[in-house]
């Protein structure tokens, strides 16, 4: 009894371990030639135009949001002439990186997952490594790559549309002063906040990518242990990346001392 | 000239569950041998383990003087090259067409021209009947088509062991006859180690070399053609001849009463030994033994009528 206790108890470290050691795998596939490099253009412009759309179109009411929120709390502080610094603070450091991991798992990785899920039910990947094929180095690496490649860019994409939908609330809705919104950016926000949101997208796209493909690769039992595996593997990327945000902010804003204080 | 598998006490099981045990034989080089089983017994989980994608808990496989077993991953990709397996569904890549599907492991192994890997595919496409069908997809074809596929893909490479998991499951017996054929001929050709997994009562008894029976979690028997169909042992005479009276039963086994009460049944007269199928071309294969010399060397009679016809004497009924 107490040990079907235990093994029930430690099942989730146990899984652990083994996303670990295939991210291990995967990291040891990286560079082991040679590399499958029309795969990583496929995938990188597959998963770019699954999430490029929706990117867009979730970061302008995230700017928007953010710059009526702040711009209305600013009002009062009789500071608005900070409107865009903070917004840009909030979208690149923030919105940026989540919106985009939002994105990468819940489009990129649950097709990565359904993609490699069924390929393992119909005996695919199995057909593979008896051809003498890695299924690791043909399929997961690139996947993985093409994954944070994306993830990057998008980062880059909701910052842009971010701040530039956040720009034209501020201005038309809350009458802001357009020169005021640009001439704040550099006041509060700084040039190693765009580094630590780009290097959380890297971050991001990397977990995604590696969650679904374990999900997609382990998974068994038909169609249905296909369509569990999906979920499992949004659910999973979501949690991760949010408590792995949490940790970089928190370890960025030890690091890196506010401007302009 | 083919290459001998060499499987010494195996075991695996799911959990607590022991699929086989103790499982030990030689499948000998360039022979056709075919693995017998009832449904569920694990003759697809041997296949796995005989390619190393499933772990078995003990023992060894050894082809080449590597244990397949416990070697490291990059040997056992190394050593799957001298495989050619067909898969039960074929197992084919969903998002290629047949002849980037068939060309897949010539482009990822070898330093072909295109050219010269059209000339392979081709010529492995013409052998499984399949010419005019590169562009398909493997969603647009039809199961048969898809093993025939999976076939040429297993064989560009030209492997040493072929394994097939079910070749005939799902096919009609017109196209499992071809397919039949098609394995003898195969085998006349390249002379490689094939080793069928099935529970085609018809495959068995024409096709192979030799035989091994798969049951009750352990091999039963395993040896030339005509020992298994000359034997008078329980199992292997009632599978071989598809009989109901014997120990299988509906479920894995049956229970004791139902064996008691048949204990002092006749059980029906072995049928006869059928001939077994030749190259199409009519030059014996290197492994092919006269009809009976088995019989002849070991002093066995064979069953009446034997050796006479070539279908599978399985009389209508029985």
């Amino acid at each position: 009894m107490a040990s079907i206790t235990s093994a029930r108890v430690l099942r989730p470290v146990g899984t652990a371990g083994k996303l670990f050691a295939f991210g291990l795998d995967v990291g040891r596939g990286l560079f082991r030639r040679p590399f499958q490099l029309r795969e990583f253009l496929q995938q990188a412009w597959f998963i770019a135009s699954v999430t490029i759309v929706p990117t867009a179109l979730v970061a302008i009411p995230f700017g928007a949001v953010i710059a009526l929120q702040v711009g209305g709390l600013i009002k009062q502080f009789g500071a608005q002439s900070f409107t865009g610094s903070a917004s840009v603070l909030a979208v690149i450091q923030q919105a940026g990186p989540i919106a985009t991991a939002l994105l990468i798992a819940g489009a990129g990785g649950s097709a990565i997952a359904a993609d490699l899920g069924a390929r393992k039910i119909r005996e695919e990947l199995d057909a593979m490594m008896v051809l003498g094929i890695d299924p690791i180095q043909r399929l997961v690496v690139p996947r993985v790559l093409a994954c944070m490649l994306v993830a990057f860019f998008l980062n880059g994409l909701v910052s842009v549309v971010g701040v530039a939908g956040g720009y034209v609330f501020n201005v038309i809705l809350q009458d802001g002063t357009p020169g005021a919104y640009i001439a704040s950016f550099t006041a509060l926000a700084q040039l190693p906040d765009l580094y630590i949101g780009l290097i959380k997208s890297l971050i991001f796209g990397l977990i995604a990518a590696i969650v679904a493909s374990y999900k997609g690769m382990s998974a068994g039992g038909g169609p249905k242990g296909v369509g569990d595996a999906v979920n499992e593997s949004v659910v999973i990327t979501f949690l991760l990346l949010f408590v792995v945000n949490f940790v970089l902010s928190t370890i960025y804003l030890q690091l890196v001392p506010p401007k302009g204080g | 000239m083919g290459v001998e598998i060499k499987i010494d006490h195996l075991t695996k099981s799911f959990g607590k569950q022991m699929i086989w045990g103790d499982v030990s034989l030689t499948v000998p080089a360039g022979e056709i041998s075919v693995m017998l089983g009832p449904s569920g017994t694990g003759k697809s989980v041997l296949l796995k383990t005989l390619i190393g994608l499933l772990k078995p808990d003990s023992g060894s496989v050894i082809i080449e003087g590597t244990d397949i077993a416990s070697c490291p991953e990059k040997e056992l990709y190394e050593i799957r090259k001298l495989f050619g397996v067909l898969f039960q569904d074929g197992a084919m890549f969903g998002s290629m067409n047949l002849y980037d599907n068939v060309a897949f492991p010539l482009r990822e192994h070898t330093k072909k021209s295109e050219s010269e890997v059209r000339d392979v595919v081709m010529e492995k496409m013409d052998l499984v009947g399949l010419l005019g069908a590169e562009d398909k997809l493997p969603g647009e074809i039809s199961g048969g088509m898809r093993k025939r596929a999976g076939l040429a893909r297993a064989l560009v490479l030209d492997p040493e062991i072929v394994l097939f998991d079910e070749p005939d499951s799902g096919l009609d017996p017109v196209r499992t006859a071809f397919l039949n054929q098609l394995i003898i001929d195969l085998n006349a050709q390249i002379d490689a180690t094939f080793l069928i997994v099935t529970h085609d009562i018809n495959t068995a008894r024409t096709v192979p070399d030799n035989i091994g029976l798969l049951y009750h979690r352990h091999l039963a028997m395993f040896g030339p053609r005509e020992m298994l169909l000359a034997s008078e042992e329980p199992v292997v005479r009632q599978f071989l001849n598809a009989q109901r009276v014997g120990p299988i039963g509906m479920s894995e086994e049956k229970d004791a009463d139902e064996l008691a009460a048949e204990s002092g049944q006749e059980l029906p007269p072995l049928p006869p030994i059928p001939m077994q199928l030749e190259p199409s071309n009519g030059i014996p294969r290197r492994s092919q033994r006269e009809p009976g010399a088995w019989c002849k060397e070991n002093g066995v009679t064979p069953p009446p009528g034997s050796f006479q016809s070539a279908d599978a004497g399985l009389a209508p009924g029985t």
